[in-house]
């Protein structure tokens, strides 16, 4: 693959990067720069057409009966009074699924799901019944008339007992399954790291606890399904971040021909990895319009959604990290605990069960590291997906990030100066890791510096020890606030990925695109990948944009549907921009190469004596004598006669397979204030520096940023599911669950570097999941320090803050007691 | 979607009315307001009235005013008009400080005081404020209105002292001088429930406490105050080791849950916080500092 754009320039920190000034007739910019979306025309007016807008002639309606146990024997189902409801069309168990082979599906990690429970269920919440009604709330009301008798089994609810001898089996339905392991992984020098260990100076160990949070799209997950009976098609609207993989898993699993599938994705209310799995209600809903014989619709409510769909993190992890007694680290290792729920459901890379856990090293520079995962099941919700995470890489940048602090502590150093000391160096780059990533590009300590800069942030921990200081003398206010300053420093890995490498069920992962230009000069861009909500429909036309010079309104992005889209793996990991962006960006460059060649034809010259600039290809000292990319469209579908071997139109179709991640990093800087006497944590200031290469549309990264930040603040302070004893679960509402709101947010403050990808052809990097990867530990770093202790788990509840600082922190998995 | 079980819906014009319609459906008839609490119970089948008796066109109901040495709302006045009410304010700062901190604009343009009341949820930030402030109910019925000691109104989690055929239509306060008033909360996130909540008004007779109520919410305290800390501080002069003395009588007499809030060890403590700060606040509001 050859790039023939030269990615922008580098630019100092405080320079704003290079912008295209030219704008187009509707005052966008004519490439990269601040447009508003163009999606937001109907999102706004409330025009936008979600998978529960669908309404279908004749179509039914589908619920879901739930257990309410999280382990139990399923003694028998009695659904003979739904049936008799008046308004149900047919109630479908895991018996009846059983006999069409469906009781059972793949997940994404080679494990089995029920569809519908039929010898057990494994997890309060898990699908035991589909009901199918001429209305949904005669469906909801038949569930009512299931006869389930339980035979309650305890729990696995603890992760740490799941391996215990006398623990329940949860999966005897796997063939010699006698205990609850799943898989032991690990990667990095076990022996290399053992000797550096034993002897460096200071080693500091520390319990870290990333609980089980959700990511809680505003739109829960649904799909209408409808098998025409007369052409045999099946359509399926539903909820996903990856149509053509669904396309292709329904075809390979209900041996459904694949030519008679499609998928459609209309506008998605946000995914955040939540919805590039199939659940059971995507499966039923198919199964429901096959038996039917019309359209069925099955949505889930909030509750359904928080406790049935896929889960993330729940990383028990016990970190270490050598070092000399100046702070330069020597070494990191880290034993995890992986909580994977009911059935092993994660989504991510087949040869990468613990995902990109690995990239734990982080952003500094030590030869030393090790990691082993550990999977476990317990009767919980089955998941492990990318809640904005990149494939676990949320759970390793918290560990470097928490083991760091943990060494400043001990060290008695400023967070941010024994950072800045082990930071990898911009001459590293591309830098190979003790694990075996190799990094893109980086200048790291030019980010902190800048964060550090917009931060100000000698002036705070001036400030923090004037307080700490007053706070000693005699008659001082006991509930005087607790001042923190927290830093975190991420390195990103996203963009997955090089096919050789990475794939997905066996699908690798690259991406199509098809760049199609009109006779008139507007164009049609079709993509592999979805939006939830990135913006893609603006950022890929300005993509477009960039490279050939044709105004961003003119550029239609089409997406979501395999029957009018090329075949790709989809939207999650932030690897839109930097797989399928880069696929937009060389079919852009091909078009402008054969427009090349239609222009010299058009000026009976020689391509070599064409130029190019601002969307126009012209004579070397003639500009007068050029042809706009409109005008060479044009002569693409008229009779012109091209060269030999040319053909007509202006088109071009690309795989692009990327032969790298990109890597995107960032350092953030999270000031709060504690009340001593409440545990009560305010978020003062929040400093984000983000460096994802040169930025297409700043104004939709910002808003990314913005995004990752709440939720990192939300995951820091308040985002929890914990399950009693029982195994029920203790966050399935929002009244239980909560996600921040814009109280808990302070304005944030936005810095930014460039540093471009040296092997993505428009050098852009990815941003969609840096925020919330890096925020995270800044906050509970803040926290930790305002209480000047070492280490407790998130999230800092005003309960939970106030234990630990009592010395006796709360664990965030288990119900309080 | 999370759909109710189905039921019938009336939609009264007058309380009168609304009396004859919870006449016709008997006790499993539920008033309808705000919505804000019963419809979402309602979604999760955990309410599953026969008929919703919709009181929103009571526009009789809502109202404000000073009614000669009292206060007096009306049961279908909204969060946000108490939130903004200049008479309130006027009297008892408690009132706008614990509006502020119940739920969300949202739930608060459409909430109710007498919906608040009514559906008597532990947690109720109003029923701490009314306790501390020693108000009364008025409950009309078809044969007549009676008046109800807010300290005697709750009979137990989401019961009162409301019968069947009976209609909250008014709460009242009687009105204070030399007072002073404040609401305390801390909550784990802006329009979750409290994890505890102390308010609490002061009088002041030069330095001496002339009046004091304090009211409890979410925590499991008897009537949603704590009389025996009231009556410590009656009569005294303010000193703060008596205030202190007084907080930790708070959190001695709650009897808080233990839920994902947090346990017990914590919720008692934040009581004591949470009073102490209420009453120091309510001190020096009656002494007329500026807070």
């Amino acid at each position: 693959m050859t790039a023939t754009e030269t990615p922008a320039a580098q630019t100092p920190a405080t320079d704003s990067p290079a912008r295209e000034t030219l704008t187009s007739p509707a005052g966008n910019p004519l490439g990269f720069g601040r447009m508003l979306r163009k999606e937001d025309v109907r999102f706004v007016r409330g025009q936008g057409h979600y998978v529960d807008d669908l309404v279908l002639p004749g179509m039914l309606h589908g619920a879901i009966l739930r257990s309410s146990y999280a382990h139990a024997r399923i003694v028998s189902i009695d659904t003979s009074a739904a049936e008799a409801h008046p308004k149900v069309k047919a109630v479908i168990t895991g018996k009846i699924l059983e006999t069409l082979k469906l009781a059972w599906m793949p997940s994404l990690s080679g494990d089995v799901v029920a569809v519908l429970a039929t010898d057990k269920v494994r997890f309060q919440g898990q699908e035991v019944a589909f009901v199918i009604a001429e209305d949904e709330y005669s469906a909801r009301d038949a569930l009512e008339l299931i006869e389930v008798e339980y035979e309650p089994l305890p729990a696995v609810v603890d992760a740490r007992r799941a391996l215990d001898s006398d623990a329940p089996v949860i999966r005897d339905d796997l063939e010699g399954r006698t205990d609850n392991h799943i898989y032991d992984w690990e990667a990095g020098d076990a022996a290399a790291c053992d000797e550096v260990f034993a002897n460096a100076p200071v080693v500091v160990a520390q319990d870290i606890i990333y609980p089980r949070v959700h990511p809680a799209p505003m739109e829960t997950c649904g799909t209408v399904a409808h098998m025409d009976k007369v052409t045999g098609k099946l359509t399926v609207w539903t909820t996903t971040q990856a149509p053509h993989a669904h396309r292709t898993v329904y075809a390979l699993v209900a041996g459904l021909p694949e030519h008679k599938i499609q998928v459609i994705s209309p506008d998605i209310g946000g995914g955040f990895g939540n919805k590039v799995g199939i659940y059971p209600g995507y499966v039923l809903a198919i199964v429901g319009s096959i038996v039917t014989g019309v359209p069925v619709k099955w949505m889930e409510d909030r509750s359904e959604n928080l406790m049935s769909t896929s889960f993330a993190r729940d990383y028990h992890m016990h970190g270490e990290i050598a070092s000399t007694r100046d702070g330069k680290i020597l070494g990191l290792r880290v034993n995890v605990l992986a909580d994977h729920g009911a059935f092993n459901g994660v989504a991510q890379p087949t040869k990468f069960p613990a995902g990109f856990f690995h990239v734990f090293t982080g952003s500094y520079d030590y030869p030393a590291a090790h990691c082993k995962v550990t999977a476990v099941y317990t009767n919980k919700a089955l998941g492990g997906v990318a809640y904005a995470c990149s494939f676990r890489i949320t759970e390793a940048v918290y560990l470097v990030e928490r083991m760091v602090d943990c060494l400043a502590f001990e060290l008695g150093m400023d967070p941010a100066a024994l950072r800045m000391k082990n930071l990898l160096r911009p001459e590293q780059f591309p830098y190979t890791s003790p694990t075996g990533w190799e990094y893109d590009s980086g200048e790291y300590p030019r980010a902190l510096a800048e964060a550090m800069r917009i931060a100000g942030y000698d002036e705070l921990r001036a400030e923090q020890s004037r307080r700490r200081e007053d706070a000693k003398k005699p008659g001082a206010d006991p509930a005087a606030l607790l001042m923190g300053v927290g830093v975190s420093f991420f390195t990103e890995a996203v963009g997955a990925g090089p096919r050789k490498h990475m794939d997905i069920l066996g699908l690798g992962m690259a991406d199509g695109c098809e760049l199609r230009l009109h006779p008139t000069g507007k164009a049609q861009l079709r993509l592999s990948v979805q939006t939830q909500g990135q913006g893609h429909e603006t950022t890929f036309a300005q993509i477009v944009s960039h490279v050939i010079g044709i105004p961003p309104e003119d550029i239609e992005v089409i997406h979501g549907d395999t029957d009018n889209t090329p075949f790709g793996l989809g939207t999650y990991g932030s690897r839109s921009t930097p797989v399928s962006g880069a696929a937009a960006a060389v079919a852009a460059q091909r078009i402008k190469e054969k427009a090349r060649v239609i222009a010299a034809a058009a000026l009976e010259c020689s391509v070599d004596d064409l130029e190019w600039e601002h969307g126009r290809w012209f004579v070397k000292g003639d500009p007068s004598q050029g042809k706009t990319i409109a005008e060479i469209a044009m002569a693409a579908h008229s009779s012109l006669e091209l060269p030999e071997g040319v053909e007509g139109h202006l088109d071009a179709s690309v795989v692009y397979n990327p032969p790298n991640l990109t890597y995107p990093f960032g350092a953030y800087i999270c000031v709060v204030d504690v009340d001593p006497q409440t545990g009560a944590v305010k978020v003062r200031r929040f400093i984000a520096v983000d460096d994802c290469g040169p930025r297409i549309n700043p104004m939709i990264v910002e808003g990314q940023v913005h995004g990752g930040l709440a939720d990192g603040v939300g995951m820091a302070l308040m985002e929890v599911i914990a399950f009693d004893s029982d195994g029920n679960n203790l966050g399935g509402s929002f009244m239980d669950y909560l996600l921040p709101t814009s109280m808990e947010c302070p304005s944030w403050e936005l810095g930014e570097t460039v540093t471009p990808s040296p092997h993505h052809p428009i050098g852009v990097k990815g941003v969609g999941e840096s925020a919330t990867v890096g925020s995270p530990p800044a906050v509970v770093n803040a926290v930790l320090d305002a209480l000047q202790i070492r280490a407790a788990d998130m999230p800092f509840t005003p309960a939970a803050t106030w234990r630990a600082l009592q010395g006796r922190p709360l664990r965030p998995d288990l119900a309080i007691e | 979607m999370q759909v109710p079980a189905p039921f019938t819906y009336e939609r009264a014009g007058s309380v009168d009315e609304a009396l004859s319609l919870l006449g016709r459906y008997g006790p499993e008839a539920r008033l309808v307001a705000g919505g804000h609490s019963l419809i979402p119970m309602m979604k999760l089948r955990l309410a599953r009235p026969e008929a919703l008796i919709d009181i929103n066109g009571l526009a009789e109901l809502d109202y404000i005013r000073v009614d000669g040495d009292h206060l007096a709302i009306g049961a279908l006045t909204r969060h946000a008009s108490v939130l903004d009410s200049p008479v309130l304010r006027e009297h008892y700062r408690i009132f706008a400080e614990a509006e502020r901190v119940i739920a969300d604009p949202l739930v608060r343009n459409r909430g109710t005081v007498g919906g608040s009341l009514c559906q008597a949820d532990p947690s109720e930030d109003l029923s701490a404020v009314f306790a501390a402030l020693r108000g009364e109910v008025v409950v009309r019925s078809a044969s007549g209105t009676r008046r109800v000691a807010l300290r005697e109104f709750h009979v137990g989690p989401y019961e009162t002292a409301v019968g069947d055929g009976e209609i909250l239509v008014e709460v009242r306060v009687p009105i204070r001088t030399s007072v002073g008033s404040a609401y305390e909360k801390v909550e784990r996130r802006a329009g979750d429930w409290s994890i505890a909540a102390v308010g609490a008004f002061v009088v002041l007779d030069g330095d001496v406490i002339s009046d004091v109520g304090i009211g409890i919410t979410a925590v499991g305290a008897e009537h949603f105050t704590c009389q025996a800390a009231e009556e410590l501080l009656l009569g005294s002069s303010v000193q703060d080791a008596l205030v202190e003395t007084a907080a930790a009588t708070c959190a001695a007499a709650c009897n808080p849950s233990v839920d994902q809030r947090g346990p017990e060890d914590y919720k008692r403590h934040l009581v004591s916080v949470l009073a102490s700060r209420a009453l120091h606040r309510s001190i020096s509001a009656a002494r007329g500092e500026v807070a």
